[in-house]
């Protein structure tokens, strides 16, 4: 069996649940379903607002779904497991711990703030290039620092699956470009399995070993596009024939452009 | 360095010199009588002269301006929690807390100098009552605003309630607990002063009155001055706090 199996999952929020006022339920994710292996980096694709995210928080036992199943490692995920890494789209530091404290937090949490975790914390800052900014508070950082910051925070812990929630979107091109490198570069070294949210098309396809793609709310998996460019990749890879063929799949399956062949199809 | 300096101490000072010397010039042009507006120089004279007063009812207006300001601090602090965290506490209360925060509470003071009577128990209710509504409706504020991504991410650790309260929703909270204190402490001086001029027969609000009514302007001036300074005092000291959590709060910059 595959290290993640998400079956048939299913979320229906219900009146409150969102706070939006809805007037009817709303069905946030009918019928997703796909799998991935050990130290996979899957980027889950889709529309704004398709209910990827949902099914991140789902699949970290942040929210219940309401139907079908999702396994990680063996286990059915119910609750929070205490041994994955969340990076959100913002950082979410805490303002009033310096760089290092903040990295240190769910150590803190999982009461092991030992030497040996701090060590690793030393090495994690030092891996993203921010060990001359240990004592320094979060408004002292830029953007992109503050989510390197807060990557080191979901990666302190060793955790098996890292789920992170479009953590690049608010960056500015060459930023990200920057941090898609580093995403990398720290999954090659950690073996982390990795679940990443994203509406870049590009990014998808350069990060990842495979791309779920998601359609409109509510969501479904419309279609699962591995993609065999070898690792280590570096950004030339862009320019490749294999990688604008895996974009254009994904474009298609995403309705951006016409599958070809229908392109001359008159209406 | 030096012009900073300059621009925060030269500047605010210069402006009290000439709002006084204004003051001088209309007593003396206006030939105004000083029992409707003693000239700066005959105020002076007058708190040096009642120096050992003013600063013996100052003292008895600052206790009951402190005491009350930690008593709200000490109520109002779990309360909040409380009712921030729970929710059927907060849908019982909550609502009319923020009601009772429109209710002007000095109106309440005749009928608590009823109960309490005249002594220090009327005036700390006073102060007390005044104080708590800004505490309890920040903290409460604050503890509630705690960023949803923090909430989660403690959650997918399997945080305890203590720790999520300690490590992630009470830092979260003290910017507003500070400002709801500053907020409280400007309150609880007037409230102390409320308390004294309704029933007293000690503290600067009471000095003020009879020096009033014995036609004494220039005492009731000092008393005045002495009032702000007081103020002016009190507010340090909940800045002095805050100075001392520095290292848990955001730049000023970064707070609601």
């Amino acid at each position: 069996m595959a290290f993640g199996v998400i079956q048939n999952v299913r979320k229906v929020f219900q009146l409150d649940e969102l706070g939006s006022g809805a007037l009817e339920p709303v069905v946030a994710l009918d019928d997703a379903s796909f799998e991935f292996e050990q130290g996979d980096l899957v980027a889950l694709l889709g529309p704004s607002g398709c209910g990827k995210t949902t099914l991140l928080r789902i699949v970290g036992g942040l929210i219940a779904k309401s139907a079908g199943s999702v396994a990680i490692g063996g286990r059915e995920i119910t609750r929070p497991m205490g041994d994955y890494g969340f990076v959100f789209q913002a950082p979410s530091l805490m303002p009033w711990r310096n760089v290092l404290d903040n990295v240190l937090f769910p150590m803190e949490i999982l009461k092991r703030n030992d030497a040996a975790a701090r060590r690793h914390a030393h090495e994690l800052l030092d891996l993203v290039g921010l060990s001359g900014f240990l004592s320094a508070r979060p408004h002292q950082l830029s953007g992109g620092m503050q989510q390197r910051v807060a990557l080191c925070r979901a990666l302190v812990h060793r955790p098996k699956l890292l789920l992170m929630d479009e953590p690049f979107g608010a960056l500015d091109e060459l930023t990200r470009m920057d941090m898609n490198d580093l995403l990398l570069r720290i999954r090659h070294e950690t073996r982390a399995s990795v679940l990443f949210v994203t509406h870049s098309i590009s990014e998808a396809v350069y990060l990842s070993d495979k791309v779920v793609i998601f359609s409109k709310r509510p969501a479904r998996v419309v279609r699962q596009v591995p993609i065999a460019l070898a690792y280590p990749r570096s950004q030339k890879v862009r320019f490749t024939a294999a990688f604008t063929a895996a974009e254009r799949i994904a474009s298609e399956a995403l309705g951006v452009i016409a599958p070809v062949g229908e392109e001359a199809t008159p209406p | 360095m030096r012009s900073r300096l300059l621009s925060q101490t030269m500047y605010p000072l210069a402006g009290v010199a000439l709002i006084i010397v204004a003051w001088a010039l209309a007593c003396w042009i206006g030939n105004i009588p000083t029992v409707v507006l003693p000239s700066p120089d005959k105020v002076l004279r007058s708190m040096i002269i009642r120096g050992d007063l003013l600063l013996s009812e100052g003292w008895i207006t600052l206790k009951e301006t402190l005491y009350g300001f930690l008593l709200a601090l000490v109520i109002g602090l779990p309360l909040a929690v409380a009712v921030a965290n729970s929710r059927p506490l907060n849908l019982m209360f909550y609502p009319l807390l923020i009601a009772l925060q429109s209710v002007p509470k000095v109106a309440l003071a005749p009928m608590i100098l009823v109960w309490l009577g005249t002594g220090l128990e009327s005036k700390l209710a006073i102060v007390w009552l005044v104080a708590f509504f800004p505490i309890i409706v920040d903290t409460a504020a604050g503890l509630r605003a705690t960023p949803k991504e923090l909430l989660e991410l403690a959650r997918s650790l399997n945080a305890s309630a203590l720790q999520i309260f300690l490590k992630v929703q009470l830092p979260a909270a003290l910017p507003f607990v500070v400002t709801g204190a500053k907020v409280a402490i400007t309150l609880a001086v007037i409230g102390a002063v409320i308390g004294e001029f309704i029933g007293s027969s000690e503290g600067l609000g009471f000095l003020l009155l009879s020096a009033t009514s014995q036609l004494d302007t220039p005492l009731a001036f000092a008393a005045l001055f002495a009032l702000s300074v007081l103020g002016i005092f009190a507010y340090a000291l909940v800045g002095l706090g805050e100075r001392m959590m520095s290292p848990w709060l955001p730049p000023a910059a970064e707070r609601h």
